[in-house]
């Protein structure tokens, strides 16, 4: 499984790539796109909805389970990647390019992990 | 058999229910055997008066149903059948529903149908739902829809806490100015029109779509299937959704149900649709295949998170709609349309020369509206004496007719005759 | 197998209707300019496509149909024929009163009927389904509050082990839900159902037996907790065939049901529908039942709205078919054979139950009420065969599977509701192939996995049907 180092990681299987101080991508891990299996459709929020740190602010559908995607900041959307839209495959094939919003006017975070942290993480909680 | 699974009498089964809750004696009759039951249900049938020259319709049509039609849906294992979770063994369900939502998008000019809801006033009340978002919470529903619709839009808002603004009804139809006005000062969620309307007015349903969408709402189109034959459809008007009652597509009228609530739309909102879809794919080996599709969307996977609760639908009496538009075929449906078309504007012409004028003077289907001084319990009376079960008193001497393909020209100089005379 | 639009040709067709006697009338509006593709089909066609789909569905006249928590007993046939009577189907719902009082009777009286069953001092026939009647019950809760003013009661406590449907109609009528987790023995958890309510609390919806399979013992203590707290107790009546005739929803302290005439009493289910799911209610809410409602009018019976009525539910009176169908049913059941059906339908999932509870294991090994529910997890674990598998290896045997991967609660799981109507033999038939299956997961696995091989396809791809969907017929260009 692959959890590149450059990005952050939060407990409930998201990651962040920050752009810069308040600006970021937000998107599923390896882990859980594996753990959800074959996703078939993305709910995403608008532009300009707030979304809040620990908070849902999207879901995933299987063929026979939704699941909420859980923010790890707090800031305003600023592009969703309407791409998913047609292609849900996208968060299976290539987790870390699947990035669902772009969050912009970051003010706040969860504690997020390094790769390091986030593998001994899930690997623990097995 | 209960000893052999270690009980010596049923109450060990239903040990588990306290004595206080147990029922000592169900105040209920005896059995009957199956001659004795059918022959008392026979004799409720015939405390009914049933016609056989209908001119009312206000939601519920008469209308011949091809005789193939009854032996398709009377075959048990649709009849039997439960909804199909289990697809390999269930392909003749999905395959006709497949079918029928094909014939349901041609038929409304829409993208995507799902497989039914339960009547045409619950698919209204649905696709209002479909339309209401964090921003948008107002409904504005046309004042010159069915009264029983609107109510059941009513029932279904206030659960949700939905708000519903009426658009006065002018002349006979929706009033295009005050619609300007309520479009003005609530941001809407959507416009509900029905079409042709409850007094059989045919809507300039563009014009209201279009005002609709400038103010950024949704447009909901209820409409008659069977005048979708002849009229400009839903999806080339511009609608975002299309609903109806698909009693007049082979169901009878069956004192009210069970009916068939149909639900287009277009691409843009089939996650939205409420209800079963069914979905074409590919099994194992590569061969086509149908399946109950977006499922996620539905009550069982989302629970509360779910857009509706419904699960049974009125598979059956889709089936029915499909065999029906089947035998009918374009041909069928569009002579079909066209008789009812031209036996309203024949009835509309006789009814005229016997004193009751056209209230509205407006495009109309296959109903209308008339006023006359006459008294309109007298009118029916009389008709009723002759077997003939006349329009619906609408108050103010106002009576809403209807006529089909099953109405004959000598039926219908009769009803004049005896209103002329009443 | 051919889609209908892939048979026949243009021109083809059924000639059904006359020509015009009347003069044609032209509408000066513009007209439809989009083609109407239908079938061009003669009858013959349409009759032999229906007989080959008819082909590919299993009823219950076809085999053995153990659909837990959807109580697929047989439909005698004479319900058919009486609501097949011309009496019925040809009356429009909207003639004179005077002129439809078989009608009305077939209401009052299955009114009558199903609310001695169920303990309930009025009904109302108009929702659809039993979802319909969820939200309908869930509307008659939210009108009782809101007439005392108390509007604070804003929330629905609704167990996890419950169907979808509950938390959905709940939502639907305007309700916050509160899930509360079951015990371990799959009952109501009395202290959490202790913390749960308070004065916020409008109602409790549950099913019992509940959706293990279980009679809730604690049944009058729970419905009290929520009454002492203010709140409402809705019985959703999927599970009633285990109790009729044996106990009553409304001697158990609920306030309002809602009965599934399509389980229940032994309606057929259509493929999907119709269905049938009148709301019965305790007299203090028979005000706000949506209508309109039969009512007496001296000898007569009259139509009318309730004097706080909700509104209406659907339009017309419900489906009225279904009604008569259901009232034939308890007609010929009768005071004793009401209990009868219920006593059998249970006799028949505990002998299903004990006679393979040895190999399979059973989620909560009890007596049970009408339906069991077993837990594949084991099998899943030491051998990789699912609880999907062994449905779908049941398909190869002419079974239809039980439910699947329901209740939520348990994992692995099959849920088999044999019914009454089934016969030892049909049972010791399903019990053997049970049987089979279970050895074949140990010394076949594979075979099972790729089960079914017998049917007319195999196991479709529902990820491709749901990321693509393809939801109506592509007609190819030219299409005539």
């Amino acid at each position: 499984m692959n959890h590149p180092d450059e990005l952050l990681y939060s407990k409930s299987h998201e990651w962040a790539k920050f752009l810069d101080d308040t600006t970021a991508l937000i998107g599923l891990t390896d882990y859980a796109q594996d753990a959800l299996g074959d996703l078939v459709f993305v709910n995403l929020p608008e532009v300009g909805d707030e979304v809040t740190a620990g908070e849902a602010f999207a879901d995933v559908e299987s063929v026979k389970a939704v699941s909420d995607v859980f923010s790890p900041v707090t800031g305003t959307v600023a592009e969703i990647n309407e791409d998913l839209l047609d292609s849900p495959e996208m968060m299976n094939e290539d987790p870390y390019g699947a990035w669902l919003i772009k969050v912009e006017n970051i003010t706040d975070r969860e504690e997020l992990m390094d790769s390091g942290d986030y593998v001994n993480f899930y690997e623990n909680q097995e | 058999m209960l000893r052999d699974i270690g009980f010596e009498s049923f109450d060990g089964l239903f040990a588990h229910i306290p004595e206080e809750v147990k029922v000592r004696e169900l105040h209920i009759p005896e059995g009957l055997s199956e001659m004795e039951a059918l022959e008392q249900v026979e004799e409720l049938a015939e405390r009914n008066r049933r016609f056989r020259r209908i001119f009312r319709g206000a939601g519920a049509y008469d209308h011949y149903i091809p005789a193939i039609v009854k032996s398709v849906t009377s075959k048990e294992e649709f009849v039997t059948a439960y909804t199909p979770y289990q697809a390999e063994i269930s392909q003749g369900v999905l395959q006709s529903i497949f079918e029928y939502q094909t014939m349901i998008c041609e038929l409304t000019g829409m993208e995507a149908s799902n497989a039914s809801v339960y009547d045409g006033g619950t698919a209204a009340a649905e696709a209002v739902a479909m339309c209401r978002d964090r921003k948008r919470q107002t409904a504005l529903i046309s004042g010159a829809v069915d009264p029983q619709v609107l109510r059941v839009i009513r029932t279904y808002c206030h659960g949700s806490g939905a708000d519903v603004v009426v658009v006065p009804e002018r002349e006979g139809a929706t009033d295009v100015e005050a619609l300007k006005t309520l479009l003005a000062e609530n941001s809407a969620a959507c416009l509900y029109i029905q079409y042709p309307n409850f007094y059989g007015v045919i809507e300039d349903a563009e014009l209201l779509g279009s005002l609709a969408h400038e103010a950024g709402a949704k447009f909901i189109m209820g409409c008659n299937p069977i005048a979708l034959a002849l009229l400009k459809t839903p999806g080339e008007c511009g609608a975002d959704i299309a609903v109806g009652e698909g009693q007049p597509l082979g169901l009878g009228l069956n004192f009210g149900g069970p009916y068939l609530g149909f639900m287009a739309a277009s691409d843009k909102m089939v996650r939205k649709l409420p209800g079963r879809i069914v979905g074409e794919t590919v099994d194992s080996e590569g061969r086509r295949a149908f399946v109950l599709t977006l499922q996620a969307r539905e009550q069982h996977i989302r629970r509360e998170k779910a857009s509706s609760n419904i699960c049974s639908n009125e598979a059956l009496c889709a089936l029915t709609a499909a065999v029906y538009l089947s035998a009918m075929g374009e041909r069928g449906l569009k002579e079909c349309a066209q008789l009812c078309l031209s036996k309203a504007h024949y009835l509309q012409r006789q009814l005229e020369g016997a004193g009751f004028r056209l209230k509205y003077d407006r495009p109309f289907f296959h109903e209308f509206v008339t006023v006359s001084e006459k008294d309109t319990g007298t009118v029916l009376k009389a008709l009723e004496e002759r077997g003939i079960l006349g329009g619906l008193p609408l108050g103010d001497h106002k009576m809403l007719w209807c006529a089909t393909e099953k109405n004959s020209r000598g039926d219908i100089e009769r009803v004049a005759a005896i209103v002329k005379e009443a | 197998m051919k889609l209908i639009f892939e048979r026949g040709h243009e021109g083809q067709g059924c000639t059904v209707l006359p020509e015009p006697d009347v003069p044609e009338f032209h509408l000066e509006t513009p007209g439809r300019e989009l083609p109407l593709r239908l079938p061009h089909v003669s009858e013959n066609e349409i009759s032999r496509h229906y007989t080959e789909l008819a082909g590919e569905v299993h009823g219950v006249n076809s085999g053995f149909y153990p659909l837990g928590s959807c109580t697929m007993k047989y439909n005698p046939k004479v319900n058919e024929v009486a609501a097949a009577l011309p009496g019925f189907t040809g009356i429009h719902p909207l003639q004179p009163v005077g002129t439809v009082q078989g009608c009305l009777d077939v209401l009052k009286r299955a009114q009558e009927l199903l609310c001695e069953i169920t303990g309930m001092d009025d009904m109302t026939m108009q929702p659809a389904a039993g979802a319909h009647g969820e939200f309908t019950g869930l509307l008659l809760i939210k009108a009782y509050h809101e007439s005392r003013g108390d509007k604070k009661r804003t929330k629905i406590i609704v167990p996890d082990s419950a169907h979808g449907t509950n938390p959905a109609s709940a939502v639907m009528a305007g309700f916050e839900v509160v899930n509360i987790p079951s015990g371990a023995d799959g009952c109501v958890d009395l202290d959490k159902l202790r913390e749960a309510v308070g004065d916020d609390t409008a109602g409790l919806m549950l099913t019992n037996p509940n959706t293990v399979g279980l009679f809730d013992r604690n049944i009058l203590e729970i419905t009290s907790i929520v009454h002492k707290a203010g709140g409402l107790n809705y019985y959703d009546g999927a599970n009633l065939n285990a109790i009729m005739g044996i106990a009553r929803p409304g001697d158990m302290g609920f306030d309002v049901v809602h009965i599934n005439l399509h389980k229940t009493f032994s309606t057929p289910h259509g493929g999907g529908g119709p269905g049938s799911g009148p709301v019965g209610c305790k007299a203090f809410l028979s005000d706000f039942l949506p209508g309109p409602q039969p009512v007496w009018d001296g000898d007569d019976l009259t139509l009318a709205m309730p004097p706080r009525s909700i509104g209406s539910v659907r339009t017309f009176y419900g489906n009225f078919l279904v009604v008569v169908k259901a009232l034939t049913y308890i007609m010929i059941l009768g005071r004793s054979g009401v209990a009868d059906a219920a006593r059998n339908a249970v006799l028949n999932a505990n002998y299903m139950m004990r006679r393979l509870r040895d190999i399979y294991h059973m989620a909560f090994d009890d007596v049970c009420m009408h339906e069991f529910v077993m837990s594949l997890e084991n099998m899943k674990h030491d051998w990789d065969v699912s609880a999907m598998d062994v449905a779908k290896a049941l398909l190869d045997y002419g079974i239809h599977p039980p439910t699947m991967y329901f209740p939520l609660i348990v994992h692995e799981a099959l849920m088999v509701e044999p019914t009454e109507t089934e016969s030892r033999e049909t049972l010791d038939e399903a019990i053997a192939v049970f049987r089979e299956i279970y050895e074949l997961s140990q010394s076949d696995p594979e075979r099972l996995r790729a089960a079914p091989s017998r049917t007319s396809i195999g196991r479709p791809d529902e990820v491709q049907a749901a990321r693509k969907p393809v939801l109506r017929y592509a007609f190819p260009d030219g299409w005539k």
